[in-house]
């Protein structure tokens, strides 16, 4: 018998403003304690997914108008997002949204909102502890801090809130490699010291498997597969899209461009 | 010199006053970056429903005030629940002509229950509270407005600056949306800031009309009084606020007193022009962190 | 293969080239419609309304101009402005003065109004260089209080509370006296302002506002000159409102301070908002419904004076406009934020999707 899910998504359609439909039946589940990755291109609706599991749809218009996601087993969908985040999910928004006029210290603090009221003074030494960087800036204002430092900033603001489900939406948008690696690393080590789950959304999804344990790709609203990230590293499909390699393995090689291209097999 | 004085001391309460009704504005601002319009007019709310409460229900003063002050704050939550709420998300300019309309609703109910008349409160202040320095009398009203001045300046940036609830607020004026996925109560944060704009808006309302008397038009022009005010401290200062408020205090009653008593009402707005085009963001006011 | 240009409107976008996209009317059903439609209300209007109703038709016109100005400053250049009525008040002054003391005639006046107003409008649209958002519109409200004043307070040009008395205005000798022959006046007016203002938001100049409007950091870095066009745009919205303020000044023939104060501007904001953001008819609806709200209210609260039900309490009436007028403001805004243009749009297209509904 296998772990019981902690989350899970049954075939739920999410729909903007009454008339644009962007998830169209997705289905997943989330293992307690491991890291899933949500891979997939642009408009594919992987934000759109995790959105709806924080309940964030509801201030831009959207809506889950068909389908179950259960939370520990009780349904959580179209929640306010007050209610969502006070049962553990916490969401990080893409592209690193600090809170400009207020010191890193005060960033912080903020991500106690869930549990107002109690002490915080630990956990600020644990966040500084998992992110150095931050320690050293921390009565500045984040809007001077650089784009490294917001993403840490963003990611120790969630953990505050001692979240049991951190939702990443793209941590590696726009950094440098070697501080994506960095940013990568310290996500494992989250997830192992502190046993929190992860949903992970990237784009890149050759950082994103070598970390997670389980991947789904979605495409046009839709999953259209799954596996451990080990298979999915495998898989030619997801290497010649989403990889970058030839479905040999090598490094896709422009000279012989006139080669037929592969067609997705799943559209 | 005497004259000197007098209009030093006026102008410092005056400001002092100003201060305190800008205080109000500048929570609502920086919680939900609403310009409110009708601020005048919940200033002369308070001040009416204290007055109905003294005169007509004939409450002991203390109570009269505490109860006024409480009806304000429930006040500012139902207009948040009912004309603010279903606004959220809306582009600000809805919003502050929302305020626009509330301003012209509340000035005509006003209008229509208290009616345009000046009305004075009875004399309630002790007399100890009179300043007497050899030739210039200060009157306590003066003293009162200056000492509610200050103690709300030290409760608000203390609040703002350390508590959570403070901070929580401000969070929400930076970045709603990120405020909403770190669980913050947005529609929490902005019905209490609502509520405590209005409750400092009644306290000013009360003590501007011990000074000046009750009238709708008269109270809610004050309203207006507090834009060249938050402006020149900076929208999201409230220790600025404090500062401009006393130097737009001490601008009007000297205009008043050497210049022309006509040109009181407008010096704050040429002096606002003139600090607007050396500094955009007010003497105190964040300069906006703008990144493409 | 050169498709045959719809009688009606397509469901759908068809279009094949820029120049397709620019027209003011997509079909030609449209352009005969609205022809007609404006020859009819010449012919009709004057011969059906009474002399009351030309009066609030005309004022609908001119604050209709006025309020285009505005919407082009607020709806399409994004600056909130708080002295639209100050420039009014500018404009009906300036045209007074030209009319009385250079014996200016009635055409060339009202014009010299606009472009008086126009340079006034951007001497207090400087500040816009250097401020955003809120603290422009903070700077348009004080710009309202120090024209307010000036109007007031220098007598030796505006004759301070006494006002000044126009003469009756007159186009090439013919005397424009009474209200249907200012009807006709006011109208052309409106429809040459309206083309005026279509055409300039289908040149560059137009696209440089909705630019600013939507992002004035990203117009800048594709080479749009924001300083220079934000001042145009205060200088095009005040033409407008200062061009109104002088048909309206000779249309009540004296005129005095008291009519531009802040609750003038109040109420043009109403209008581009209530009429619709960004929307050129939207202007047109917005005046009409105020105006006509503002005239209704007063003539309902004369009515119930007049018929004595309420004697003895008939002073507390008057607050019941203010009331009536916040409380339209408020509704529209929180049922329909997008404005009277909005609901007619949905009511159009709704008509011309039938029976599919998207």
């Amino acid at each position: 018998m296998e772990k019981p899910f902690m989350l899970q998504l049954n075939n739920i359609s999410v729909v903007y403003s009454d008339v644009i439909q962007v998830l169209k039946g997705v289905s997943l589940s989330v293992q307690e304690g491991a890291i899933v990755s949500l891979l997939g291109s642009n408009g594919a609706g992987k934000t759109t997914t995790l959105k709806a599991i924080s309940g964030l749809l509801k201030p831009e218009n959207g809506e889950v108008t068909d389908g179950t996601i259960e939370f520990r087993r009780s349904k959580i969908q179209n929640l306010s997002p007050e209610a969502i985040t006070r049962m553990g999910i916490i969401q990080v928004l893409e592209g690193r949204q600090p809170f400009k006029y207020l010191t890193i210290e005060e960033n912080l603090r903020v991500g106690t909102a869930t549990r107002w009221g109690k002490p915080y003074k630990n956990d600020m030494e644990l966040i500084y502890n998992y992110f150095p960087a931050l320690k050293k800036r921390k009565k500045s204002l984040a809007g001077y801090c650089s784009g490294g430092e917001l993403q840490m900033l963003v990611m120790g603001r969630a953990l505050m809130a001692h979240p049991q489900l951190l939702l990443l939406d793209e941590p590696s948008l726009g950094l440098a490699p070697l501080i994506v690696r960095e940013i990568f690393k310290i996500i494992k080590r989250i997830n192992e010291e502190q046993k929190t789950t992860i949903v992970l959304v990237e784009q890149n999804a050759n950082m994103a498997l070598q970390i997670a344990h389980y991947g789904y790709v979605m495409e046009n609203g839709k999953i259209v597969m799954e596996g451990s990230a080990a298979d999915l590293k495998e898989n030619p499909d997801v290497k010649e899209f989403y990889l970058g390699m030839a479905a040999s393995g090598d490094k896709k090689s422009y000279e012989n461009v006139k080669s037929y291209k592969r067609r997705k097999r799943w559209l | 010199m005497d004259f000197f004085l007098q209009l030093l001391i006026n102008g410092i309460s005056i400001g002092f006053l100003y201060g305190l009704a800008a205080m109000g504005f500048v929570m609502i601002f920086k919680s939900s970056s609403v310009l409110n319009f009708a601020h005048g007019e919940m200033l002369a709310l308070g001040a009416y429903i204290f007055l109905t409460l003294v005169t007509w229900a004939e409450l002991p003063v203390p109570v009269a005030f505490l109860v006024s002050l409480l009806g304000s704050f429930i006040l500012g939550f139902v207009i948040e629940r009912l004309f603010l709420r279903p606004l959220i998300g809306e582009p600000l300019i809805y919003v502050i002509m929302l305020t626009v309309g509330l301003a012209a609703m509340m000035k005509g109910f006003m209008l229509l229950v208290w009616g345009g008349n000046l009305y004075i409160y009875p004399d309630f202040l002790p007399a100890w509270l009179t300043l007497d320095l050899g030739n210039i009398v200060v009157p306590p009203v003066y003293i009162t407005a200056i000492f509610t001045g200050l103690v709300f300046l030290v409760i608000f940036g203390l609040f703002f600056k350390y508590s959570s609830q403070g901070i929580y607020m401000r969070s929400v004026a930076d970045n709603q949306p990120a405020a909403m996925s770190l669980g913050v109560h947005v529609r929490r944060v902005f019905a209490l800031s609502w509520a405590i704009a209005a409750l400092v808006a009644s306290m000013s309302g009360i003590v501007l009309g011990v000074i000046n008397g009750i009238n709708v038009h008269d109270l809610s022009a004050v309203g207006l009084k507090v834009f060249p005010v938050v402006i020149l401290g900076g929208l999201d200062s409230i220790g600025g606020a404090i500062i401009a408020a006393l130097i737009i205090g001490l601008l009007e009653t000297f205009t008043g007193g050497y210049i022309s008593p006509s040109l009181r009402d407008v010096v704050p707005y040429i002096f606002l022009i003139f600090i607007l085009m050396v500094r955009p963001y007010g003497l105190f006011g964040l300069v906006e962190i703008e990144r493409v | 293969m050169k498709i045959k240009r719809p009688v009606f409107h397509p469901c759908g976008n068809y279009f094949e080239n820029y120049k397709d996209e620019l027209k003011i009317f997509e079909t030609d059903f449209g352009r005969i419609c609205t022809a007609a439609g404006l020859v009819l209300f010449f012919i009709l209007a004057p011969w059906l309304c009474g002399p009351y109703t030309i009066y609030v038709l005309n004022l609908i016109a001119i604050t209709s101009i006025a309020a285009l100005g505005l919407n082009i400053l607020i709806g399409f250049t994004g600056q909130i402005s708080l002295g639209h009525g100050a420039f009014f008040g500018v404009g009906a002054y300036a045209a007074a003065i030209l009319a009385t003391d250079y014996h200016f005639p009635f055409l060339a006046a009202v014009i010299s109004a606009g472009f008086v107003t126009a340079f006034v409008g951007m001497v207090f649209g400087l500040p816009s260089g250097r401020l955003k958002g809120l603290y422009l519109t903070i700077a348009t409200l004080a710009g309202q209080f120090i024209i307010e004043y000036v109007l007031i307070h220098w007598e030796s040009l505006t004759k301070g509370t006494m006002g000044i008395v126009l003469p009756p205005p007159s186009i090439f000798g013919f005397t424009l006296d009474g209200d249907v022959k200012y009807f006709f006046a006011s109208y052309i007016f409106l429809i040459a302002m309206v083309l005026i203002a279509v055409n300039i938001m289908r040149t560059r100049y137009g696209r440089a506002f909705i630019a600013i409007r939507d992002n004035d950091r990203a117009a800048e870095g594709m080479g749009i000159p924001i300083f220079r066009y934000k001042i145009l745009s205060f200088g095009i919205s005040s033409f407008y409102a200062g061009l109104a303020g002088g048909l309206w000044a000779f249309y009540m023939t004296s005129i005095s301070a008291e009519p531009f104060t802040l609750a003038l501007s109040v109420e043009y904001i109403a209008m581009v908002i209530i009429g619709g953001l960004g929307s050129i008819s939207g202007s047109i609806f917005g005046a009409v419904f105020i105006t006509s709200l503002n005239e209704g209210l007063r003539w309902i609260t004369d009515f119930l004076m007049n018929a004595g039900i309420l004697e003895g309490i008939e002073l507390t009436l008057a607050p019941l406009r203010e009331l009536a007028f916040g409380g339209a403001i408020v509704l529209f805004i929180i049922f329909e934020p997008r404005g009277i243009a909005e609901v007619w749009r949905i009511i159009r297209s709704s008509f011309r999707l039938w029976p599919f509904s998207y």
